[in-house]
């Protein structure tokens, strides 16, 4: 069985106007078995930066330890906060020094940047780049989301609109996937305030 | 004292920490993940004035699309550019360190860089890495020495040529080079015949497609022509959009109002003496 299947998981982020979203599902399994339906996957770094990470939980854990752990070394030197595209280079920096012996995860970011214009990004696990403009899908239920993505996505969402059309989009994709789903789990970022809603999905 | 040190910032090169642990999770039948590659058609070629470098868009992982319109060409100088083939984080991690290298060999020699330094540079990195590092590229670029066009392969073998393409479409772009190429090409003539290869490629190959980058340099400019031609537009767009009629059903909500960010100026006589 592939290694991104021993957990299951489903992230995506999508970009609005002024605003993103990014939503993850919350199951934590093993394998076939469902051990939690609570499972943080996506945190955040600062107030306008999020990663979510899809893969192997414990290394989703640490991953986020050590991320946390770079940046407020970077708060403490720079006195203020990373950049979304620094972060980015950041993670990708880090993933790619495993190059040979992997942490096995796939982290999506999302944050506001300069001007509080939206910024999302995926990388793979070794932590090539890849920057999107619209949306960005992680996990296993990641083909179905490909798919509701592209054809649920509109340009220049408002905040509300964003968040139905992420939601709708997340739970359609993860009721196509065994190993991801049990509810889901939003945050939808303005310039003014984060929004963090647990949605009610199907339980199986 | 513990080894706390292990977090720190390392002093750079690649760490093989958790290759144990991946290799224990293999033997238990967990196979490893895939990688993202840029299936790829990249192709280079030497015209009357100058270098003319063109990639394709898109990227994949497995069978399937993960970014429709990335970028294959890299920089590696104002005048070097470097297009990139296979795993998508090994291009970009060797490019971008060696593009670091020749900067730092500008500042030292206050000379423009050469072609064959960067060749050079990055073939010593592949070959000590015995093709693990899975890049595949075409190096071009315009020094004082002339116009020079190289291939570099995973393993760390060099060619030069007058024309050139790397990648799983290079047989596709291969062909439309050596039906039509001539020597002294004008710029319009090279921009025209690279398109026709790497659209050959985006056609006839699977792991190709989207749109075509074309970046052309010369003695003292170059040009980075992205999306020079969009020949795979998306044109069933449903101009009502979706709209939702079953709404989805919150459970909590919690609200977190930012504060606004306040730029503190310093106001003040700066310290005498």
């Amino acid at each position: 069985m592939q290694i991104f299947e021993y957990n299951g998981s489903a992230v995506v982020a999508m970009v609005g106007k002024n605003c993103f979203a990014i939503a993850s599902d919350r199951r934590l399994g093993v394998q076939l078995q469902t051990i939690a339906t609570d499972f943080q996957r996506i945190s955040k770094i600062h107030d306008r930066v999020f990663i979510g990470l899809s893969g192997l939980a414990t290394d989703v854990q640490t991953l986020y330890q050590r991320l946390v752990f770079r940046h407020k070394l970077y708060q403490l030197r720079e006195e203020r906060d990373m950049k979304p595209e620094t972060f980015a280079s950041l993670v990708s920096a880090i993933l790619y020094e495993k190059r040979f012996g992997p942490y096995l995860c796939q982290p999506v970011i999302a944050g506001l940047g300069e001007d509080d214009k939206p910024f999302i990004c995926t990388m793979d696990s070794i932590g090539a780049k890849e920057l999107a403009k619209d949306f960005v899908v992680s996990g296993t239920a990641s083909e179905s989301l490909y798919g509701a993505c592209e054809a649920m996505y509109k340009p220049d969402m408002e905040a509300e609109e964003l968040f139905e059309t992420i939601s709708q989009a997340l739970l359609s994709s993860v009721d196509r996937d065994c190993l991801s789903g049990w509810g889901g789990h939003v945050y939808v970022v303005t310039p003014t305030e984060i929004k963090e809603r647990i949605l009610k999905g199907r339980m199986d | 004292m513990t080894q706390s040190s292990v977090d720190v910032p390392a002093k750079g090169g690649f760490s093989f920490d958790l290759c144990k642990r991946n290799n224990m999770l293999i033997e238990k039948g967990l196979k490893a993940p895939s990688f993202l590659k840029t299936g790829t058609t990249i192709v280079g070629l030497i015209f009357k004035d100058g270098v003319i470098l063109g990639a394709d868009t898109r990227a994949t992982e497995g069978p399937i699309v993960a970014d429709k319109n990335c970028e294959k060409i890299h920089y590696m100088a104002p005048n070097i550019y470097c297009c990139g083939a296979g795993t998508a984080a090994d291009t970009e991690a060797v490019t971008d360190m060696v593009s670091s290298q020749l900067r730092l060999h500008r500042y030292q020699t206050g000379r423009d860089s050469r072609v064959i330094t960067a060749l050079t540079l990055l073939k010593k990195h592949l070959f000590s890495y015995q093709g693990h590092v899975s890049a595949a590229l075409v190096l071009g670029g315009v020094d004082i020495t002339g116009p020079h066009l190289h291939t570099i392969y995973p393993h760390g073998s060099t060619d030069t040529l007058p024309f050139a393409t790397m990648g799983s479409g290079s047989l596709a772009a291969m062909s439309v080079f050596e039906a039509k190429y001539k020597e002294g090409l004008t710029r319009d003539e090279g921009i025209k015949l690279v398109a026709e290869a790497i659209c050959s490629g985006i056609f006839n190959d699977l792991g190709s497609g989207s749109n075509v980058d074309i970046c052309v340099i010369t003695k003292g400019n170059k040009e980075y022509l992205r999306n020079y031609m969009e020949p795979n537009p998306r044109t069933y767009v449903s101009s009502k959009g979706y709209s939702f009629t079953k709404k989805t059903e919150i459970l909590r909500t919690k609200i977190t109002p930012l504060m606004e960010r306040v730029e503190i100026t310093e106001v003040g006589e700066a310290m005498e003496e």
